[in-house]
C-alpha cells in the first residue's frame, strides 16, 4: 500500500514537471510576449523597455529556470494585469472554484449512483430505458445552454435563486447543477453497467446462496465492487469541473480559478496563465493518487500492487 | 427412511426453452444424493431451482417440492431466503469466483451466522475459525483476514464448504464442487464431505458429470437427460444392473474395473443433449439411442427395475443388449 502511493507520488511530481515546462513554453509559442504585453500603439522602444523590465530579454533557459525556481516556493512573480502577486490571486480564487466543484461532484453522485443502480436492478424495463434516454439527453446539452435556462426559470420567473455573484451559498446552487450535468452521464452509466456486471456475478449468487437480505446484497455485496470504475471517473470528472468550469464561472460570474485562467488568457497576463495552468494540473494530479488509494482501499487486490 | 428433500415433476423453464422437464427425486436423510448426467441435462438448473436461485428469466414450478415437511413451493422469497444459508446450504463448482474479491473471508463467513442466528460479529468470528479448522485449514486465524485472491482455488472451496456449515445446515446442495480443483484436491474435497456428513449428520445433495465420484460417495443417484431423471436407483444397484440406454451409454464411457475388457475401446455416446421447445413429447433420448424405434415417439412409461430403482425407457427391466453385428 505504502509502496503504491510513493510509486504514484513520484509519477505525479514528473507529470507536474512535464506540466510547468509545458505551460512555460506554450506561453512563449503564443507570440512575442514582450509585444503583447506593451500592447497595440506601443512603439519599438516602448516594447524593448518591456523586455528588459519582464525580463524577457534573458535566454528561454534562464527564464525558465528562474520561473521553476520560484514556483518550487509558492512565488509565482506579479501579474501585469492586477496589482497583486499570482500566489494571492489565486488563493483568493481557489476556494469559489473547489466549492462550486465540490457542490457539483456532490450533486452529481446523489443523483447518478441511485439512477445508475435502479436502472440496473430494472435492466431492460422501462425504467432503465427512461435513465439511459436522460444520460443521453444530459450528455448532449451543452452547459451554456442549461446555465441560461435555469437562470431564466429558477431565476426570473420563479425568482428562487440568484443568477450571478457568490455572496451565500444559494449562489452555488444553479453553477452546481449545471457542474452537476457534465458528470452525471457518464457516473449514471458506470453505476448501471458496474452494478448489472456485480448482481450477475458468481459472489452475488453465493451471497443469495447464504440468504443474505436483498438490502445487503445490493448495497453490500455488490455496489462495493460496482463503485470501484465509479470511483476513479468520479475524481476524473471533479479534476475536469475544477478546471473546466470557466463558462460556468463566467455565465454565474463567478470569479473562480477558471474565470481568472479566462481573464488572463484574454489580457495576455501569462504569469498567472502559468500559475493557474500548473495549480490546476496539481489538483487534478492529487485527485488521480486519490482514486488509486480509494480504489486500493476498496479492491484489496490492488493493495499489493 | 424419511426424506429431507422431496422434488416430484419439478419444471423449469428459461423463455421457450424447458431446462427441467418434470424431474423427481429424493434425498433421504443423512444420505449423499447424486445428481448425474452430461453438460446441459439440467442438473444444475434443478438444484439452483431447489434453492429458489434461478437466474432471472427462469421460471420453476412443481408439483411437489418440500424441505423437511416445509413445502418450498409456497414460501415468499423472504421466508425463502431465511432458510438457505441456515438449514439449507450450497456450494458451487467455481470457487475461484463464488467468494466476493471485495471482503475479507472471516466478514463473508461471519454474515451467514450474525444474518440467520444472530449473536456478536465476534462470536461468529469464533466459528468460522473452527470450523475453518474442521475443514482441513491450517492457520485460521490469519485465513480470516485474507481476501480471496490470497487463497488457492482448493483452499476458496474450502471456505465455501465451512460457510455452508456456519448454521448447522440439515442439507448441503453441492454443484460439481470439485470440477474445477486438481484431482489431488479433488479427493481431498470428497473425503472432506464425507466426513462430514457422518459428522453433522448432513444430508448430501450432490451434483457431479463424474461417474467415479458417484460411486465413491454417493447413496442413492438420480441419472438426468435433456431436463428429465431418466433413472433412479442406489448407487451399488445402478452400477450393477443399469436399464436406461443412456445410464448403460453413460458407465460404458468410463472404465470400471472387472467391467471392461481389455481389448474392447470405451464407448462413447454420439451426438449432444438436444436443446428441448414446447410440445416435445416422447423420449429425449430416442435421436441418440441405438434402440429407438417408433413408440419412442409417445409417451414413456417409469418401469420399476428393484427396490427403489425405476427408469424411463418403453425396454422391458434386465433387456439384453443387442450384439454388435
Amino acid at each position: 500500500m505504502l509502496r503504491l502511493i510513493a510509486r504514484r507520488l513520484a509519477l505525479g511530481v514528473l507529470v507536474a514537471l512535464t506540466v510547468m515546462t509545458l505551460a512555460f513554453l506554450l506561453t512563449r509559442l503564443s507570440g512575442d510576449l514582450a509585444v503583447s504585453i506593451a500592447g497595440p500603439q506601443a512603439t519599438q522602444a516602448d516594447v524593448e523597455i518591456v523586455r528588459k523590465a519582464y525580463g524577457l530579454d534573458r535566454p528561454l533557459y534562464v527564464q525558465f529556470f528562474a520561473w521553476t525556481g520560484r514556483a518550487m516556493v509558492g512565488d509565482f512573480g506579479q501579474s501585469y494585469f492586477f496589482k497583486d502577486s499570482v500566489a494571492n490571486l489565486i488563493q483568493k480564487r481557489l476556494p469559489i472554484t473547489i466549492t462550486l466543484g465540490l457542490v457539483g461532484l456532490s450533486l452529481a453522485l446523489i443523483v447518478s449512483l441511485p439512477l445508475g443502480i435502479l436502472a440496473a436492478l430494472r435492466e431492460n424495463t422501462w425504467i432503465d430505458r427512461g435513465v439511459t434516454l436522460f444520460t443521453m439527453v444530459g450528455q448532449a446539452v451543452p452547459s451554456f445552454w442549461l446555465a441560461l435556462i435555469l437562470m431564466i426559470v429558477l431565476g426570473l420567473q420563479l425568482g428562487i435563486l440568484p443568477i450571478s455573484g457568490t455572496g451565500t451559498w444559494q449562489h452555488f446552487v444553479m453553477p452546481g447543477i449545471v457542474l452537476a450535468f457534465t458528470a452525471i452521464p457518464a457516473l449514471t452509466r458506470l453505476t448501471r453497467s458496474g452494478m448489472i456486471e456485480a448482481m450477475a456475478s458468481d459472489y452475488i449468487r453465493t451471497a443469495r446462496a447464504k440468504g443474505l437480505s436483498r438490502a445487503r446484497i445490493i448495497f453490500k455485496h455488490a455496489l462495493r465492487n460496482a463503485a470501484i470504475p465509479v470511483v476513479s471517473i468520479a475524481a476524473v470528472q471533479l479534476g475536469f469541473m475544477l478546471g473546466g468550469s470557466i463558462v460556468i464561472e463566467t455565465v454565474f460570474a463567478l470569479h473562480g480559478v477558471g474565470y481568472l485562467g479566462w481573464e488572463s488568457i484574454a489580457k495576455n497576463d501569462f504569469p498567472v496563465v502559468q500559475a493557474v495552468v500548473l495549480v490546476l494540473a496539481v489538483f487534478y494530479i492529487g485527485l488521480t493518487l486519490l482514486a488509486d488509494i480509494l480504489n486500493a482501499l476498496l479492491d484489496p487486490r490492488l493493495r499489493t500492487g | 427412511m424419511s426424506a429431507i428433500l422431496e422434488v416430484q415433476e419439478l419444471q423449469v423453464t428459461f423463455g421457450r426453452t424447458a431446462a427441467v422437464r418434470g424431474a423427481s427425486f429424493r434425498v433421504e436423510k443423512g444420505q449423499t444424493h447424486c445428481l448425474v448426467g452430461e453438460s446441459g441435462c439440467g442438473k444444475s438448473v434443478t438444484a439452483l431451482a431447489v434453492m429458489n436461485l434461478l437466474a432471472r428469466g427462469g421460471q420453476r414450478s412443481a408439483k411437489r417440492m418440500s424441505f423437511a415437511g416445509t413445502d418450498l413451493t409456497s414460501l415468499s422469497d423472504r421466508e425463502m431466503a431465511r432458510l438457505r444459508g441456515n438449514r439449507m446450504a450450497m456450494i458451487f463448482q467455481e470457487p475461484m469466483t463464488s467468494l466476493n474479491p471485495a471482503f475479507t473471508i472471516g466478514s463473508q463467513m461471519a454474515e451467514v451466522l450474525t444474518r440467520h442466528k444472530g449473536g456478536s460479529r465476534a462470536a461468529a468470528l469464533e466459528r468460522a475459525a473452527e470450523l475453518m479448522a474442521r475443514v482441513g485449514i491450517t492457520a485460521p486465524g490469519m485465513r480470516l483476514g485474507q481476501f480471496p485472491h490470497q487463497l488457492s482455488g482448493g483452499l476458496r472451496q474450502r471456505v465455501m464448504i465451512a460457510m455452508a456449515l456456519m448454521c448447522d445446515p440439515e442439507l448441503l446442495i453441492a454443484d460439481e464442487p470439485t470440477t474445477a480443483l486438481d484431482v489431488t484436491v479433488q479427493a481431498q474435497i470428497l473425503r472432506l464431505l464425507a466426513s462430514l456428513k457422518r459428522e453433522f449428520g448432513l444430508s448430501i445433495l450432490l451434483i457431479t458429470h463424474d461417474l467415479g465420484i458417484v460411486a465413491r460417495v454417493a447413496d442413492h443417484v438420480s441419472v438426468m437427460y435433456a431436463g428429465e431423471v431418466v433413472e433412479r436407483a442406489p448407487t451399488a444397484e445402478l452400477f450393477r444392473a443399469p436399464q436406461h440406454p443412456y445410464t448403460r451409454g453413460l458407465l460404458s464411457c468410463v472404465p470400471v474395473p472387472g467391467r471392461v475388457q481389455r481389448d474392447r475401446p470405451l464407448g462413447s455416446i454420439p451426438g449432444v443433449v438436444p436443446a428441448i421447445g414446447p410440445g416435445f413429447a416422447g423420449c429425449a433420448f430416442r435421436s441418440r439411442c441405438a434402440h429407438a424405434d417408433e413408440t419412442c415417439t409417445r409417451a414413456i412409461p417409469r418401469r420399476p427395475a428393484g427396490e427403489a430403482h425405476d427408469y424411463l425407457c418403453r425396454l422391458e427391466p434386465d433387456w439384453a443388449e443387442l450384439q454388435p453385428a
